[in-house]
């Protein structure tokens, strides 16, 4: 958790599926922890696609091929994160050891949850993408950069290079470490002043 | 100006410099999966709820549908049940536990009890909170670390999103229901073709709804990637929320009443994104493949590889061969294992309503397991009053104890792999209802037909001629 993000250089996992919802990324029957563990998230990553019903390795799965194994971004087709708000898709991410997803678009509230969990969730054109994929197939220990402070992402195999949106507050506290709580209890006054207004103090 | 602009610009506390709007929320439910962690956040920092009058807490994921009276047989799901009731008892939060007569699935619950009105914010964590929106609400999910944020400052910090409209013009067809409006428009639109949006659904198909069915279509924004779903409050709304439990009372309603009636978008507002759609397009509808935006007319064929964009097509054959159809393959017919009548989308009474009508001096087919789920003990009250029940009952179906039920594998109910259920819940993704399990989605009209028959039947074949 919390843990700052400036620059990233790794290779790639690919995941070239689209609308990979959150009950993949993390199936509910492992939703009923009351902690935040994220390494037992990170373990059930992908769970029903990375393991058999008996709890073996599936050998055909990306996050099972040992040429991936020190990857740490994620890429995957598009409308990535659809579906449940559960943000233990995000700790599993996080918790596997992702440092952040690239996809040409990722559902909203999935995008927040990682964002609240210092993993950057990098929107990229759907031609940097499809580019992405291809290096990564030719040559599965090909690397991208991300470059928080400048906003970049660049395929270091082709050289291209795009820039990517982020709110300068999210931006920020990526950079620093720091939460929304932090922010916000900085905001009392300003929630007292609000509740005047509307609720006339009630 | 957009309903969503009126809504969302009363609850602005402040706008953070080049950043999110922080924004006051006026009801934060809980559920006992997505809350311990938020709640463990708070006490890690030393703070407690800001506002804990604004929070209702409830148990419905992990309840079992029997029961209810006995302690959960399942040590991890009773912990977390457990834990939320604990979490609420700490902190002063109004909790309605398992058994309480207010109890049931909390997006069933909040509009049925009042605590859902026109014009508030609601937040929850859970992506079906889009639910809300059908009272003229701004309601959407978040995540934990959000659910934390409004505990400890009633105000989330988000982006505004764009506001799309979607007019359904027309009158609905005979069998065809908010359930099929709603996955019509996921078919068209695609699962990711409202991301970033808030939608109001407008149009004389929308109006026509009733409350149950505008919480229905409202329920299945998310299923679009919509943020939220809203219907303007009319006296469709305000008729509905008379007189329950925690509706404004004597003078309160007539000035809250007077206020909702503002409540809707202007004439010149302009929407970033317009759409309109022919009711009477509208078939019942199922989905084929894993994802809600999969859906066919119940009289269509799955469509052909070759109708599908190229960098959709690894997903498609996935999705298909998941489900163990084939491209072009008639639905009607299929042989179905399991039916499921029930979840924050279709756990209504109109929907038992619907379901019985079609179950009526029929039989439950002898192959087919099927749930009835109401969502809320109050439904279930209403459908003893009516007498739905027998009707059921003698039909050979049995009506289960509410929650979140075969919605999503997190209690007792779950659909075994391989098995295929015709369900009127909202994912059909991988796995939902079980490892393995097969999801068509439906309508109850279209779960009933496939009840009795025990294969997928258009249900317009079945209804009775009033």
């Amino acid at each position: 958790m919390k843990q700052k993000f400036e620059v990233v250089t790794s290779a790639c996992v690919p995941l070239p599926l689209e609308n990979v919802d959150t009950d993949q990324i993390i199936p509910a029957r492992f939703l009923k922890a009351t902690t935040r563990d994220e390494s037992f998230f990170g373990d059930n990553l992908f769970r029903d696609w990375r393991y058999d019903s008996e709890g073996n390795p599936r050998p055909d799965f990306v996050l099972n091929d040992p040429r991936y194994a020190d990857a740490r971004v994620l890429v995957a087709g598009k409308n990535f994160g659809s579906g449940s708000s559960r943000e233990h898709a995000a700790w599993a991410i996080a918790g596997y050891g992702f440092r952040a997803v690239i996809s040409s678009a990722f559902a909203d509230i999935h995008k927040n949850n990682e964002l609240n969990n210092f993993v950057l969730p990098v929107v990229v054109s759907p031609e940097f993408l499809a580019e992405l994929f291809a290096t990564i197939e030719a040559d599965p220990a090909a690397q991208v950069e991300i470059d928080l402070p400048r906003q970049t992402v660049t395929n270091l195999t082709t050289g291209r290079s795009e820039q990517f949106e982020i709110s300068a507050y999210k931006k920020h506290c990526l950079l620093n470490g720091l939460d929304d709580v932090d922010y916000l209890l900085t905001k009392q006054p300003e929630i007292e002043a609000y509740e005047k207004r509307a609720y006339g103090g009630r | 100006m957009t309903l969503l602009d009126k809504i969302w610009d009363a609850h602005v506390v402040q706008k953070v410099p080049d950043g999110p709007t922080q924004l006051y929320i006026d009801r934060l439910y809980c559920h006992e999966v997505t809350s311990p962690q938020a709640f463990e956040g708070l006490r890690s920092r030393g703070l407690k709820p800001l506002r804990p009058e604004r929070i209702y807490c409830m148990p419905d994921h992990n309840t079992p549908t029997h029961d209810q009276d006995k302690p959960i047989e399942d040590p991890v799901s009773k912990t977390q049940v457990d834990t939320l009731s604990r979490n609420a008892q700490e902190f002063g939060l109004k909790h309605f536990g398992m058994m309480d007569h207010n109890n049931g699935i909390i997006h069933v619950v909040g509009p049925e009890l009042g605590l859902s009105l026109p014009g508030m914010t609601i937040v929850c964590g859970d992506s079906h909170t889009s639910t809300h929106g059908a009272m003229g609400a701004i309601a959407f999910g978040i995540g934990t670390s959000e659910v934390e944020m409004v505990l400890a400052s009633q105000c989330i910090l988000q982006q505004k999103p764009k506001a799309m409209r979607i007019i359904v013009d027309g009158k609905l067809g005979e069998g065809v229901t908010a359930k099929d409006m709603a996955l019509y428009l996921m078919s068209k639109l695609t699962t990711s073709g409202a991301t970033g949006y808030f939608v109001e659904y407008a149009g004389e198909a929308v109006r026509n709804l009733s409350m149950e069915g505008r919480l229905t279509l409202c329920n299945l924004s998310i299923e679009m990637g919509a943020r939220g779903g809203i219907v303007a409050p009319d006296d469709v709304t305000f008729e509905y929320i008379k007189g329950r439990e925690y509706a404004p009372l004597g003078e309160d309603w007539d000035h809250a009443v007077a206020y909702w009636r503002t409540l809707r978008s202007d004439d010149d507002a302009t929407f970033d994104y317009e759409v309109r759609y022919d009711a009477a397009d509208i078939e019942p509808m199922v989905t084929y493949g894993t994802n809600p935006g999969m859906g066919i007319g119940i009289t269509q064929s799955i469509p052909e590889l070759d109708s599908i964009d190229p960098a959709g097509r690894e997903s498609f054959l996935k999705s298909l061969d998941y489900m163990g159809f084939k491209p072009g393959q008639k639905m009607e017919g299929t042989k179905v294992d399991y039916v499921f009548l029930g979840a924050c989308t279709n756990g209504r009474i109109e929907d038992f309503r619907a379901f019985a009508s079609i179950a009526k001096g029929r039989k439950k087919h002898p192959d087919v397991t099927a749930w009835l789920v109401p969502g809320s003990w109050r439904v279930l009250d209403q459908i003893k009053a009516e007498g739905i029940d027998k009707v059921l009952e003698e039909a050979g179906f049995e009506i289960r104890q509410p929650g979140c039920s075969a919605c999503l594998a997190m209690n007792d109910d779950k659909v075994p792999a391989g098995k295929l259920a015709v369900s009127t819940s909202n994912r059909n993704f991988e796995g939902r209802q079980g490892p393995g399990a097969r999801t068509v989605l439906a309508s109850p009209l279209t779960a009933a037909a496939a009840a009795v028959t025990g294969v997928i039947t258009d249900p317009r074949t079945l209804l009775v001629n009033k």
